[in-house]
């Protein structure tokens, strides 16, 4: 089962990517742990899961072929 | 003089989905554009030129070199001259129709409220995570619309909170998408890491047309939505926003919490440096010798002459870090006390035992009292 992951803003520094896919992940709670252990600097950075577009604040479950999108906060003005 | 009809929002008129009833609304319309930097002087320009009859301006700072770059309605006279009143003198002579008012101050939450009581909408071109969410939550307590854009490197955020699109009563804002401030190691702003300069004016003028949108009850606000844009893919991506429960917790929900709240304090819980007060600061640079170091990039205003410092950029300290004595009890200082905060935790996680401080409130608090 693949899924599309993308990155955002300073995540991209951290993932080295900002469009990738990742394969047997069945929620975002396992998504944010393996993410973690592979970018580890992620512990420390805050940011927004999206599925699908829409911003999820629970554990949310992740389907064959969904999007992922990781979006941090910005200051700059 | 003109004996022809005002004919200086014709263009604008003739779009059937604006038409003089539209432009009446424009008219009528009062907005506040909170900073008037990257994303404030295109919003404002755009405001202006359209008629919007009331504008309103808060900053606090001047112009510097380093603004020029991309807070386009400002050149070199403007150097050291205040934001607001500058940029409220450029929209005069673009349009004397309408009204402008000038807020020479900085937004806290002691004069948030009443300011944007007199107001319809708000548009947030501010640059600090503190002022973003006071501004958030002002808005939520006086249901103001408020048009939020924010921008980094290639990359710009622009979307519309705290409004519904009738489609729903539905209202989100910026604490449903991001309920906890980020921490030190996420808060980088534009002063580390840049900004291309159309960024900003891509963004501010997306908000200015967002702004004429909601005047005119036309098309689709981003309404509990963000749009994230970044110039190098040229992708747009949008991100659907759903009111978040967990947001309530540590929220003021009414004028007297937010006037209790301590925005500087929710944005740098996170931040593990000690501090040094600016009088605790003036005692003891007078009383033995202290290293001190300015982490504003070059050309930062204000200038400092009044003692000596070590001047090394944020965006260059970690580089520089091995070669510095720690001998001494060393303050940090930048603008306004972010950066140096996370200089000192550098050279905390390098010189675990060194004795370094970072300045309270920035070169800025201290300019203040001396």
């Amino acid at each position: 089962m693949e899924i599309n992951l993308l990155a955002f803003g300073q995540i991209v520094e951290i993932t080295g990517k900002s469009a990738w896919k990742m394969a047997g992940i069945k929620d975002t709670n396992a998504l944010i742990q393996d993410l973690e252990k592979q970018f580890p600097h992620l512990v420390k950075t805050n940011y927004s899961i999206a599925v699908n577009k829409k911003v999820i604040q629970e554990n949310t479950a992740i389907n064959e072929n969904d999007t992922i999108a990781l979006l941090p906060p910005f200051s700059g003005g | 003089m003109n004996s022809k009809p005002n004919n200086r929002y014709q263009r604008q008129i003739q779009l059937k989905e604006i038409g003089q009833e539209g432009q009446d609304k424009i008219t009528q319309a009062k907005v506040l554009i909170i900073g008037a930097g990257g994303l404030g002087c295109p919003a404002l320009q755009y405001l202006a030129a359209a008629g919007v009859g009331t504008i309103g301006i808060v900053d606090f700072d001047v112009v510097e070199l380093s603004n020029l770059q991309r807070q386009i309605l400002y050149n070199l006279d403007d150097i050291g001259k205040p934001k607001a009143t500058t940029a409220a003198g450029k929209i005069k002579a673009l349009n004397l129709e309408i009204q402008i008012e000038t807020y020479n101050l900085q937004i806290t939450n002691k004069n948030a409220l009443e300011i944007l009581e007199n107001y319809d909408l708000i548009i947030d071109g501010t640059d600090n995570f503190a002022t973003r969410y006071l501004i958030n939550d002002a808005c939520v307590i006086l249901d103001k619309p408020l048009i939020y854009g924010a921008v980094l490197r290639f990359e710009g955020q622009i979307g519309v909170f705290n409004y519904s699109n009738f489609e729903t009563n539905i209202k989100t804002n910026y604490r449903d998408l991001f309920p906890k401030p980020p921490n030190l190691d996420s808060a980088i702003s534009c002063n580390d890491v840049g900004v291309l300069g159309v960024i900003p004016g891509i963004i501010g003028t997306m908000q200015a047309t967002e702004a004429l949108k909601i005047i005119c009850g036309i098309g689709k606000p981003l309404a509990n939505k963000i749009v994230s844009y970044n110039v190098l893919e040229n992708s747009f991506y949008d991100f659907e926003i759903a009111a978040n429960e967990n947001s309530n917790s540590d929220f003021p929900k009414n004028k007297a919490e937010f006037l209790a709240f301590n925005y500087e304090w929710f944005c740098n819980a996170n931040l593990d440096v000690e501090t040094i007060s600016i009088e605790e600061f003036d005692t003891i640079r007078k009383q033995e010798t202290i290293t001190i170091i300015d982490v504003r990039e070059i050309g930062e205003l204000p200038v400092v002459d009044e003692f000596a410092f070590l001047h090394i950029p944020l965006s260059e300290l970690e580089k520089t870090l091995s070669t510095l004595s720690t001998e001494n009890i060393i303050v940090v200082y930048c603008k306004s006390g972010q950066r140096s905060a996370k200089a000192v935790q550098l050279l905390k996680e390098k010189f675990p035992n060194s004795q370094s401080f970072s300045l309270k409130g920035g070169i800025e608090a201290w300019k203040n009292i001396n």
